[in-house]
């Protein structure tokens, strides 16, 4: 954005002119409402609210016209600020890595508890951020192959009885057969064609797992499903000499389980991130990124596209099976509610405002997503609006995301950051 | 000489648009061989289509004697053609390192190290730029970047889609010296596709000429400046 200063005049105009917009925009929206009375309906007016509303919008431009106008000669601009966090990245991570790892040493249930689920979605978010921020393909049913991986473990260890560790790769390795399966078909569509189809996907199999009863057990889903052990230690109170509790002779407490559970899932999260580092760092991965950039050109260059694209799916969707298969034993029960739309896009939300790409902004944003919402949790009718402002926010003031450089993956010296502005727009 | 390129009544389609008109063209081992046209005449087409992307409806592509007409365009390009396309098609976001790598895709790292010497040593300006991102270079720089990666897969044939596109004419001159010094001490077979008449056909052994979509004239370079036709179609003010 350019910040051209305004002269006082225009910017009275201009927040006069927002202001005018709000009011043509929520004077229907707002203003009035319909109220059910005993004969019929009626109109309430709400002019009181409207004004809030309008005022806000003037006041609100006003400022923030003023403050471009004005900006103290030391104030960071937005470029600084972001040069500021793009810096401050290499430290950024390791800190977070050292306080994810103590965190289960000084905070309580709930807290571990918030963290197991801000975990399981940072690991669907790379998982996502391989197919969407690293290959450029927009998937927008991704809870799918998540569904596929819970479900996998539900029934396997419901149905022959076999343990959370045999069954994760299976989990994943079906997932990622489906990811295959999908991608065959689809992967020669592009842009919103492929979105289109994968969100079509996404809700075939939820629609499969309902009405599949015989097999899924349909709404009622799967239930009991056995918690993962620790080399054969179970985490229950029972005081037998195959738990936790017994065999290193410490009294039982539930907590032991969510540190468990919470040390299982951040181990899945960091196996993700691991992976995703080391396939950028491969020609696999630098085609996928090519492809991205340029399908022609990769053509012209003799990368099967089809095949580069296919893995690209492949691989996220096997992460997302890991994650459902964790899901899947945290919960103790799996139902098709868990896996609709809304999960597909949440995560999508955090992939995207995490910065495509960026493996750090998709764990920020996962953070700030679902811990925050966690945090207000009285607040949750407004979680959408939230969401929306947040997005609306996030697209006017950093359009590419939280985190939006880009290091090379290979260099002779040292690597030099690609500063996010100068990074082009993605081509549909 | 043997031809390494032979097309045979090529036609080529988008949906219903005919591109190509059964175009016959032969390309032999060591040439550089240009193909002029107005814009639009189909070009870029031809150049697609010996790469199997449009797919030729009809007719026959021999490459190093073999049918290639039905592959698939990563099988074809891994026998030993590579193209740099129409508007140099670099990838933005990624390194010149990363650019030239992709070239190579596919073929053992080491051996990619080397090839990317071979480049330097043609265009020392990508090694100054190395870490530069491929959007941020100058045009030249960027068909420089086009022709290396293409080089990246160390190609027998060359296609190479009007490579002096938008570019001052110092710089084209540039290129142009790079493909004869290439073609020179190594052998290497050039496709060239141009606008620029007049110095393709200095720069080319022979030539053809491509009109809507089927070949009117073939001939030597020095043959084709020489025709009245030509000078009026294609040279007129171009130097
Ligand atoms: N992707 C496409 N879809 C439909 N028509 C195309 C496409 N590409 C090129 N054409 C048409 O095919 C003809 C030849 O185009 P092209 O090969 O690009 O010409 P040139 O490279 O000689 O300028 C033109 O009429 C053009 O409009
Ligand atoms: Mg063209």
């Amino acid at each position: 954005m350019s910040a051209r200063p305004l002269a006082p005049a225009a910017i009275l105009r201009d927040a006069g002119l927002s202001a005018l917009v709000a009011f043509g925009l929520f004077v229907a929206l707002i203003g009035l409402r319909l109220v059910p009375t005993d004969n019929g309906l009626a109109l309430e007016q709400r002019w009181r609210a409207l004004l809030a509303i309008v005022g806000a919008v003037f006041v609100g431009r006003l400022l923030m016209l003023g403050w471009r106008a004005w900006r103290p000669a030391g104030a960071p601009t937005p470029r600084v600020l972001a040069e500021s966090i793009r810096r401050s990245a290499r430290w950024v991570a390791p800190l977070f890595l050292l306080l994810a790892l103590a965190l289960p040493l000084f905070a309580g249930r709930y807290v571990i508890d918030v963290g197991i689920l801000v975990l399981t979605y940072v690991m669907l978010g790379w998982g996502l951020n391989i197919v969407v921020g690293l290959a450029g393909l927009l998937d927008l049913g991704y809870v799918a192959f998540y569904a596929v991986g819970a479900y996998s473990y539900a029934l396997f260890s419901t149905t022959f009885h076999f343990g959370f560790w045999t069954t994760l790769p299976v989990a994943g390795l079906l997932a990622g057969l489906w990811g295959v399966l999908l991608g065959f078909p689809v992967l020669r569509l592009r842009g919103d064609y492929l979105a289109i189809v994968t969100l079509a996907f996404g809700e075939i199999i939820r629609v499969v797992l309902i009405n599949w009863t015989s097999f899924t057990g349909g709404p009622n889903g799967v239930s009991d499903i056995p918690r993962p052990t620790l080399f054969g230690l179970k985490f229950n109170g029972s005081g037998d000499p195959d738990t936790f509790a017994a065999f290193f002779g410490v009294d039982y407490s539930i907590t032991q389980r969510f540190v468990f559970l919470y040390y299982v899932i951040l181990g899945l999260a960091l196996l993700t991130n691991w992976v995703s580092l080391r396939l950028r760092r491969l020609p696999l991965g630098r085609a996928w990124e090519a492809l991205r950039e340029d399908e022609i050109a990769c053509r012209a260059l003799g990368i099967n596209v089809t095949v580069t694209k296919l893995t690209a799916f492949a691989i996220g969707a096997t992460f997302g099976g890991f994650a459902g298969a964790f899901f899947a034993t945290r919960q103790g029960f799996v139902s098709p509610e868990s896996f609709t739309f809304i999960e597909s896009a949440l995560v999508l939300a955090i992939v995207v405002l995490g910065g495509l790409g960026s493996q750090l902004g998709v764990a920020l944003a996962a953070l700030v997503m679902i811990g925050g919402t966690e945090l207000f949790r009285d607040f949750a009718e407004y979680r959408m609006l939230v969401f929306g402002i947040a997005l609306v926010v996030m697209m006017v003031l950093r359009p590419r995301g939280l985190v939006s450089g880009r290091v090379p993956s290979v260099s002779l010296g040292k690597p030099k950051e690609i500063a996010a502005d100068l990074v082009a727009q993605g081509r549909g | 000489m043997t031809a390494l390129l032979r097309l045979h009544g090529v036609t080529a389609f988008y949906g219903a648009i005919q591109a190509l008109k059964g175009v016959d063209l032969e390309v032999n081992q060591g040439e550089i061989v240009t193909l002029i046209g107005s814009n639009g005449a189909g070009k870029s087409t031809l150049m697609m289509t010996i790469c199997g992307n449009p797919r030729a409806r009809s007719g026959e592509i021999h490459y190093d004697g073999s049918d290639i007409t039905q592959l698939p365009t990563f099988e074809i390009m891994r026998r030993g053609l590579a193209q740099s396309p129409e508007g140099r098609r670099i990838f933005p976001r990624m390194s010149v390192h990363e650019n030239l790598l992709m070239g190579a895709y596919g073929r053992a790292p080491g051996e990619a190290a080397e090839d990317m010497e071979r480049i330097f040593a043609l265009f020392p300006r990508l090694k100054e730029r190395l870490a530069q991102r491929g959007g941020t270079l100058s045009g030249g720089e960027q068909q420089m970047l086009a022709i290396g990666r293409a080089l990246m897969s160390r190609p027998r044939l060359l296609l190479l889609d009007e490579p002096s596109l938008g570019l001052a004419p110092l710089v084209v001159r540039q290129i142009f010296g790079a493909i004869r010094e290439l073609n020179r001490a190594t052998g290497l077979t050039v496709l060239l596709v141009e606008q620029n008449a007049f110095q393709a056909l200095r720069l080319a052994h022979r030539g053809y000429v491509l009109v809507n979509g089927a070949i009117t004239m073939a001939g030597t370079g020095p043959a084709l400046l020489a025709r009245p036709e030509i000078r009026a179609a294609y040279l007129e003010g171009a130097h």
